[in-house]
């Protein structure tokens, strides 16, 4: 076995409309290993939410094979998927997804209720250790409505590591924020990968992909180009410096 | 998810939206609340009636002369009256399943007492008249087979003579006038208050059968005999061995009508029951309609809760979350808000049962397993009624649902 946290091969993605049949993915094939941070780019319709949801394990590839952790995934019924996704996977989009009239803590505890192997055992210090490591350790009680973009990502980002999962799966998670709480949200990112969390994001902008170590370009379902980045942005030292130039 | 984390998020979203919710349970509270009115009246009222029909008598039988155009049956004059002492002899001497026999010989009196004057009927009887028809001597003593034997004039009084001839005075051993016949009181009677048709049973004077039938009557009239069956079970055999007694003694051929009419209490229980049968079916049916309609409310409030939480049930099917988790979820949702409504009906229901019942003068019963039932029947509606919501939830696409604006 390998070091790779995960493994597609030839996977592809079909969605039957009746009169037409959309081919999302064409046979993409694709290793991550653990501790990457890698950028899945590619222009709109290319593929990449198709590939996240398949990684995420929130949607099942047409064909080809899918194996998180050793795991084939491609195999299971729902209830394992179910499983999978709360134990394995930790999902960030775009716009947030917290539950609203919910505090920070209780929307990061969320996963914990479905935890139904107690594989974490305080779900409440847990849920407020995570919110610490993103950096709002003093905003535990604060409704989704309290909070800027920016937080509110961070929130849904401790929901994700909240389980202590094999990897982070983020769709355009900087793509309502502006550049500077793209850069707070990148900041988070760049220190849980530091602590050796594997994470995949999807990002239209070169910006946010040099922050990443890897990035993957998608091209009509397939994957164009494949390549480290050389030398990998810091977001915390750049978010200093935004700060010095903008004084509050 | 554990349940008590799933009653929480229930009842939060239960609480999110107040109004709604309270509309929603109105058919849930106008059925239950129904019902429970309707079985704690009917329960009252049938507890009412049996403790009326019970303060008649101890499975009562009464034996009534019949009309007079039967008398061509035994022909010869006076054969008009045909119940006499000799019958309740027969009876004694011949019954079986009887506990005891009494003549009731009814006369109707001016009766006086010092300056007090007072009219009412005067009824002559055995012994055992008292516990036939469950009186019980409040005060002094009664009389026995001695004061029949020789016709004694003493006398029992019910509460409402002695409150009448002897105001704030004890009467025990005072001495009255009926029909100018001097007797002495030697008890007075526990009351026992209105029968089941509205007469006055405390408005009454006992005496002796011989000597009302002797001294104050023609000495032959009786009018009634009454009975005490042995057990409600034997009251029909009981009916029946009277019957077979009294055909015998007045030598009524086989094929010859009865010149006496038997009665008994179980006509008065059954008229009541078939009264309170009707009105339990009525109620029963607007129940019924109303759990229906409230079921269906809550299968619709249900599915627009679903509807306006896609998004909410996306993000935990994304974190975990399994169908069946969700569709638990919105079973509880359901059951809670039926039952809320259960709830709120039971109390609704036990008010307007006090309040009616306290216009009516019917006797309020709460019956505990009736609120038992109405509980769990509540909670198993909203179960019924919010399993289609809840699959529609539990079955949808988690990406779909995401997306969902
Ligand atoms: N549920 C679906 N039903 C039908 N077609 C779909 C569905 N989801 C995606 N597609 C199609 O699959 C292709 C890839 O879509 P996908 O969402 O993966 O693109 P994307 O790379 O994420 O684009 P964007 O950058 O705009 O988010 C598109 O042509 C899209 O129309
Ligand atoms: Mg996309």
């Amino acid at each position: 076995m390998n070091s790779a946290t995960l493994v597609v091969r030839d996977v592809t993605k079909v969605f039957d409309l009746g009169a037409v049949q959309v081919h999302a993915l064409r046979g993409v094939t694709l290793s991550i290993d653990r501790g990457e941070f890698v950028a899945v780019m590619g222009t709109s319709g290319s593929g990449k939410s198709t590939l996240m949801n398949i990684l995420g394990c929130l949607d099942l590839p047409s064909a080809g094979a899918y194996l998180l952790e050793g795991i084939p995934v491609d195999q299971l019924g729902r209830n394992a998927l179910a499983t999978i996704r709360n134990e394995k996977i930790g999902f960030v989009f775009q716009g947030f997804n917290l539950l609203p009239r919910t505090t920070a803590l209780e929307n990061v505890e969320l996963p914990l209720l479905y935890d139904r192997r107690h594989r974490i055992a305080a779900p409440s210090s847990a849920a407020e250790a995570a919110l610490v490591r993103v950096g709002l350790g003093d905003r535990l009680d604060h409704l989704p409505n309290q909070l800027s973009g920016g937080q509110q990502q961070r929130v849904a980002i401790a929901r994700a590591l909240v389980t202590a999962p094999a990897i982070i799966l983020a769709d355009e998670p900087t793509g309502n924020l502006d550049s500077r709480t793209t850069l707070e949200v990148l900041a988070v990112f760049q220190q849980l990968n530091r602590e050796g969390m594997t994470i995949v994001i999807v990002t239209h902008e070169p910006e946010v992909a040099r922050y990443t170590s890897r990035i993957v370009e998608l091209r009509d379902g397939l994957v164009q180009r494949d390549l480290p980045v050389p030398l990998p942005g810091d977001a915390a030292a750049d978010l200093a410096a935004t700060r010095q130039r903008v004084p509050a | 998810m554990k349940w008590s984390k799933l009653i929480h998020v229930a009842v939060q979203s239960i609480a999110r939206n107040k109004m709604r919710t309270l509309l929603t349970m109105l058919g849930i509270i106008i059925g239950v609340g129904s019902v429970i009115t309707m079985v704690a009246l009917g329960e009252g009222s049938s507890r009412d009636i049996e403790r009326q029909v019970a303060s008649l008598g101890t499975n009562l039988v009464m034996v009534r002369a019949g009309s007079s155009q039967v008398g061509g049956a035994r022909g010869g004059a006076g054969s008009l009256i045909n119940l006499s002492m000799s019958d309740v002899q027969s009876l004694r001497s011949g019954a079986t399943q009887l506990q005891g026999v009494s003549p009731e010989i009814r006369v109707t009196a001016q009766i006086i007492a010092g300056a007090q004057n007072w009219n009412t009927s005067v009824t002559g009887v055995a012994p055992e008249y008292l516990s036939i028809r469950n009186y019980q001597v409040k005060s002094g003593y009664s009389f026995g087979e001695r004061e029949v034997r020789t016709r004694a004039k003493v006398a029992l009084l019910g509460e409402t003579v002695v409150r009448e001839l002897f105001p704030g005075e004890d009467p025990i051993g005072a001495a009255i006038r009926i029909r100018n016949v001097p007797f002495r009181v030697i008890g007075v009677l526990a009351p026992k208050g209105q029968s089941a048709f509205g007469t006055d049973q405390d408005d009454i004077i006992l005496a002796p059968s011989t000597t009302v039938l002797y001294r104050l009557g023609d000495g032959k009239t009786v009018r009634a005999i009454v009975a005490s069956a042995s057990s409600s079970e034997q009251m029909a055999d009981a009916k029946e061995e009277i019957g077979t007694i009294l055909r015998e003694a007045h030598r009524i051929p086989a094929d010859g009508a009865d010149d006496f009419h038997i009665n008994d209490q179980s006509e008065i229980n059954q008229m009541a029951t078939r009264i309170t049968g009707t009105l339990t079916l009525l109620l029963s049916a607007i129940a019924a309609v109303s759990l229906l309609v409230g079921g269906i409310g809550i299968m619709n409030i249900m599915l627009v809760s679903v509807t306006e939480r896609t998004r909410e049930i996306g993000i935990r099917l994304a974190i975990g979350a399994r169908p069946v988790d969700i569709l638990a979820q919105f079973l509880v949702e359901a059951a809670i808000l039926s039952l809320l409504g259960g709830i709120i009906g039971i109390a609704a229901g036990l008010g307007s049962a006090w309040g009616i019942g306290s216009l009516l003068g019917i006797s309020v019963v709460v019956n505990p397993i009736v609120i038992i039932v109405a509980v769990l029947f509540t909670g198993a509606v909203g179960i019924f009624f919010g399993f289609y919501p809840a699959r529609k939830a539990a079955n949808l696409n988690p990406i779909d649902a995401l997306r969902y604006e």
